[in-house]
């Protein structure tokens, strides 16, 4: 099979800065060509060869998961994408303000023929520093799309105060502390921070491990790229002198990390996890994981969205590496105590 | 494979077509593939002849139209090409893909961009229908100016000189591609869910054709009308449909089975043997009574990438093949 084409999807709530975001990747001296898949066709100014007008048609998959929704409308356009294949290297797919990302991922999972000829990089969300944390208070559709990011641009960081920025940062944090954030005025962030991820391969869940269970110890490194910016009025620099995040605990929305040293027995966790992610998948938005079975020289890595999951031995584990099995949700009303104590009785 | 297999890639003639193939017809005696890159390659007796029909743009979706081929892009166009290299614009949607397209020996043309439904009469006048939701697959009726659309939780059958709403087909989905009996009989979709689905037209029964372990998106009757072959697993998958009921409660016959899908399916014009093509470039033909089968193209060929179309000639004498990696060829049967 032939090179899968990288899909990034853009989220972000209306007026986030998602276009610009957009226009910054298409504009950049890249060498790359991008099919750009926008909503609201022609309502604004993309200046790319290849851009296809979507319907967001999404529906329910007939297979008895409630919350298999996929969106036919990619499905197709993916399909037709391909038969011009060789003549663009990358998707990227622009969704509503309004819209829950979820179907968009699920698509990449869900339908065999899309699986086969693409991939899903990332999940790319622009929020908006000064409004973020009246629209995580309003909308639904706002805090969908924090959870579900596996990239946070905090654009208009000059509208907002260095504390209103930290507070809208540690409520980012509540919600999804493993994302990778950037702070930028007008979307200014290097291509390489947005584009060539590879959140979804399980291959790379390996390379979030720095950020994986150590949220609170993450400090942000893009400062510096951020130098350059027209309105750099150094307010960045403060940043530097307030250490450590707040803590925020959002009421509705969190992540559960759970940790066990040494291997798990797989006859009692993959019924659990499976169960689980049956009884729960509706308010479970994503969850990774990187596992030691016992007797298998292997580690197993899974991620899933809602109740898809997609799971796969990786490599061996290194003689220097400890066997440590762990194990993310982000999600609704996740009952943090009942997960731990299921997982832990997985042990082997 | 089986042993009985025979084999015929002495009798094919492989050609580059340059890029991937979108589909394949006769137009007339002229093998013609419309392709990924916009253009139709004519492989007429003065030579191969590339007909910029889209450019900068790729073919979605062809079909035949008496004995031209129509083709629709992601540019908007609808274009009708002759086997002379003739090409004539019937239609510009600007800035949207044309997602579906039907066309009859007459020369009418139906297609679709998103919902809007357009059908073109061989005179030339054309109405327009919204449908429901977006339509992925267009058919003619056999029998009377009526046309088929797949969509989102069913179909719909429209009279488009008639002013009367379509009468809709309901089940709950994504239909995909939609095809009809020969007798008018039965209206067939494929679905996002590896099935078909069907209605017998009369009374609106349901019936579901499962067992697929992917999509079928290839459907194609036999000259009698009684069997539907299709293709998404690993042999070709073929309807019984003579008796009232159709295939309700019956097996369908399978053959050519192999450790690859079928890609690509098209009954022979007078015989029951089904052309099948797969999703690791074979060709095999198969003979519906005893599933007999012949080697139209294996490994040795450079096969890799899947059949992507299959076509008969007129008098069933030649089957061309197009694949998703741009590669083509011509079996001319043996006298």
């Amino acid at each position: 099979m032939a090179e899968k084409i990288p899909v990034t999807v853009l989220t972000g709530y209306l007026g986030a800065g998602k276009t610009t975001l957009l226009n910054r990747i298409l504009s950049e001296d890249h060498g790359q060509k991008f099919a750009v898949i926008v909503n609201e066709f022609g309502e604004i100014g993309i200046d790319n060869d290849l851009v296809v007008g979507a319907d967001e048609e999404v529906f329910e998959m007939n297979n008895g998961c409630i919350c298999c929704t996929v969106r036919g409308d990619l499905i197709r356009i993916i399909e037709g994408l391909m038969k011009r294949k060789g003549k663009f290297d990358a998707i990227i797919v622009e969704t509503t303000g309004l819209a829950d990302p979820a179907p968009v991922a699920q698509t990449f999972f869900v339908d065999a023929d899309v699986q086969d000829a693409a991939r899903l990089d990332a999940v790319v969300t622009v929020a908006d520093a000064k409004w973020l944390a009246e629209r995580l208070k309003d909308a639904p559709e706002a805090k969908n799309q924090i959870a579900f990011a596996d990239v946070i641009i905090l654009n208009k960081t000059d509208l907002v105060s260095a504390e209103e920025l930290e507070e809208v940062e540690a409520r980012i944090r509540a919600i999804n502390p493993y994302a990778s954030l950037h702070k930028t005025v007008k979307c200014a962030v290097p291509l390489e921070a947005v584009l060539g991820r590879n959140a979804f391969d399980l291959d790379r869940i390996l390379a979030i491990e720095p950020e994986f269970l150590k949220a609170e110890e993450k400090h942000d490194h893009d400062h510096a790229h951020h130098d350059h910016d027209h309105h750099g009025h150094g307010h960045h620099a403060h940043e530097h002198e307030t250490h450590g995040l707040k803590h925020y605990h959002d009421e509705d929305m969190q992540s559960v990390a759970l940790s066990l040293d040494g291997d798990l027995d797989p006859e009692k966790f993959m019924p659990w996890l499976n169960e689980y992610i049956q009884k729960e998948g509706a308010s479970i938005l994503r969850s990774k994981g990187i596992l030691a079975f016992k007797d298998e020289p292997q580690r197993f890595v899974f991620q899933g969205v809602h109740m898809i999951l997609d799971g796969d031995l990786q490599r061996e584990w290194r003689p220097d590496e400890k066997r440590v099995s762990r194990l993310v949700f982000i999600g609704r009303n996740l009952k943090q105590d009942e997960i731990r104590e299921a997982f832990l009785r997985c042990a082997a | 494979m089986a042993q009985s297999t025979t084999s015929l890639t002495a009798n094919v003639t492989p050609f580059e077509a340059g890029a991937p193939v979108t589909a394949v017809a006769f137009l007339g005696d002229v093998p013609a593939l419309a392709l990924g890159d916009g253009a139709v390659l004519l492989m007429g007796p003065g030579g191969a002849q590339r007909i910029a029909a889209h450019p900068d743009a790729a073919i979605l979706v062809a079909a035949k139209a008496g004995e031209k081929l129509v083709t629709g892009g992601d540019d908007g166009r609808v274009m009708l090409i002759g086997g002379d290299g003739g090409a004539q614009e019937i239609a510009y949607e600007k800035g949207k893909w044309i997602d579906a397209l039907a066309a009859r020996e007459d020369g009418a043309i139906a297609w679709s961009t998103g919902k809007q439904v357009h059908a073109r009469d061989a005179k030339g006048e054309i109405k327009t229908f919204a449908a429901p939701s977006t339509v992925r697959g267009l058919a003619f009726l056999p029998k009377g100016y009526r046309i088929a659309m797949a969509h989102y939780n069913g179909a719909s059958l429209w009279f488009p000189n008639a002013s009367a709403a379509p009468e809709v087909f309901e089940w709950k989905g994504s239909h995909l591609d939609i095809t009809i009996s020969p007798d008018g009989r039965f209206l067939l979709t494929s679905m996002q869910e590896n099935a078909l689905h069907g209605w017998r037209i009369a009374d609106k029964k349901d019936m579901r054709l499962s067992g697929y372990p992917a999509k079928s998106r290839s459907l194609s009757w036999s000259f009698d009308g009684q069997w539907l072959a299709t293709s998404g697993a690993d042999a070709g998958v073929i309807w019984p449909f003579k008796d009232k009921e159709g295939p309700m409660n019956k097996a369908p016959q399978e053959c050519g089975a192999r450790r690859a899908k079928v890609a690509s399916v098209a009954f022979h014009p007078n015989a029951l043997v089904v052309a099948q093509g797969y999703d690791d470039g074979w060709v095999l033909l198969c003979r519906l009574p005893d599933a007999a089968e012949i080697l139209v193209r294996g490994n040795r060929e450079g096969a890799e990438a899947a059949i992507t179309a299959l076509a008969w000639d007129r008098a069933g004498r030649r089957l061309l093949f197009g694949t998703a990696d741009g590669k083509a060829g011509l079996l001319d049967m043996p006298a």
